[in-house]
């Protein structure tokens, strides 16, 4: 693989003093953490420069995760590494509509591989709403700088989710990973389908508490 | 000014990605409208983007990255444009709507239904949801009905008052089989409504009976 990646690389890209192997796409590393502008940079050059090194990050990064969430949600894993590649192509073609200001790295491929396991297990088209007044809402209220909001709320997000009841958190996660509707949940586990609401708005509304720029 | 919104299950059914698509056309269609909404969906695929970020990484099969890298080249498929708004006459056509209709709303292929309404069903992926445009005259009152299965309207001009309730442009509505309802039309002028229903509708009354031949629905 190794000879594969370098086949295509320039090689004034070899001399590179960050040219290491702890990106390498199958070297193990997956436990690589990047930051949310690491990653904005990294999604920026491959829209701007068809930058396939820095492509090959992203890959390192977000493959085996979107393989692992595959099989979380129940899907075989020849299937999972088949959504992780075409996610990935994705990725790749349409990098130049990311936008930094509406959505961290990981919640723009969160709904790049939504809408591509909808479109190859229920060939179904996804409507999607446009983010992008919201990112000016937000902008409006953040007023230091618009550019770091989504990265923030991405963090906010991550850490009012820790704070979450367990009950809380399991039924976002059932909704999230067991490709199960909030009726599904409910009849899978028995809960009234008054509970699951409830749950659910409970977990939104401690989660809108804590967000920047969440609507008062 | 939006008063009736979907419920924040059906909103996390929506970022998840679990909502059917006639269903997860009328949330994006309320949204295009909705700021709220908007932000709400926002923070939810944001909880996604967490999920798939702190679950536990499975490493590819040897040669996967390489099978990337042969295909990079290739073109994708055709880029369809984000659709974007579409002023029709007085009706502005939400974005996530405007794929869905090939025309001008006037000129489309209306059918008239039960003498109760204009119909033109939306080209959906599957059959099993139908999403259909509907118009209704001013102050025409719909026969007392309830649904076997899920109902979801959004209001795209207009408006119509149900159970006491005033829904208007941009308005969200879910009825299901525990609903009884019999909506009556505002006077001020045609009621264009985007209407979801994962089943067919059920008449109750005797009007209901009546009308129910007319009905194909």
């Amino acid at each position: 693989m190794l000879e594969a990646v370098k086949s295509v690389l320039p090689a004034v890209m070899m001399g590179s003093p960050t040219w290491t192997s702890e990106w390498w796409p199958g070297t193990g590393r997956t436990s690589l953490a990047l930051t949310n502008d690491q990653l904005c940079a990294l999604v920026e050059k491959v829209a701007a420069d068809r930058d396939r090194r820095a492509f090959a990050q992203l890959f390192t990064y977000f493959a085996p995760r979107l393989k692992g969430f595959g099989i979380r949600r129940g899907t075989d894993p020849a299937t999972s590494e088949e959504l992780a590649q075409e996610t990935m192509l994705t990725l790749w073609r349409k990098a130049d509509t990311f936008d930094r200001r509406k959505a961290t790295v990981t919640t723009w491929v969160f709904t790049i591989v939504r809408n591509k396991r909808i479109d190859l297990f229920r060939r179904e088209g996804f409507p999607e709403v446009d983010l992008s007044a919201v990112a000016e809402q937000a902008a409006e209220g953040a007023s230091a700088d618009d550019l770091v909001f989504a990265g923030q709320a991405g963090n906010a997000i991550r850490v009012a989710m820790r704070s979450l009841p367990k009950e809380q958190l399991d039924v976002l996660e059932k909704a999230f990973f067991e490709d199960k509707s909030h009726r599904a949940i409910a009849e899978e586990t028995g809960l009234p389908l008054g509970t699951v609401k409830s749950r659910i708005r409970l977990a939104l509304m401690r989660l809108r508490d804590v967000l920047p720029g969440a609507a008062q | 000014m939006i008063t009736h919104h979907p419920e924040a299950e059906i909103l996390v059914d929506y970022a998840a990605g679990t909502l059917t698509e006639g269903m997860a056309l009328a949330v994006a269609t309320h949204a295009w409208h909705c700021a709220e909404c908007r932000e709400t969906i926002a923070d939810l695929e944001a909880i996604g983007g967490v999920l798939l970020e702190t679950c536990p990484p499975v490493e590819l099969t040897d040669g996967a990255f390489d099978a990337i890298l042969a295909r990079l080249d290739e073109p994708g498929p055709p880029r369809t444009p984000a659709p974007s708004p579409s002023v029709d006459d007085t009706i502005v056509v939400p974005a996530p709507l405007a794929r869905y209709i090939g025309g001008r709303i006037a000129d489309l292929a209306w059918r008239r239904v039960g003498r109760l309404y204009d119909e033109v069903r939306l080209p959906l992926s599957t059959a099993t949801v139908k999403a259909s445009l509907m118009r209704f005259r001013p102050q025409t009152l719909v026969p007392h009905h309830t649904h076997r299965g899920r109902e979801y309207t959004v209001v795209l001009a207009g408006g119509f008052s149900d159970a006491g309730k005033s829904f208007g442009p941009g308005d969200f509505n879910a009825l299901d089989s525990s609903h009884h309802h019999q909506p009556r039309i505002d006077d001020d002028g045609d009621c264009l409504c985007l209407v979801v229903l994962d089943a067919p509708l059920k008449l109750t009354g005797v009007v209901g009976r009546l009308i129910n031949p007319f009905l194909r629905i």
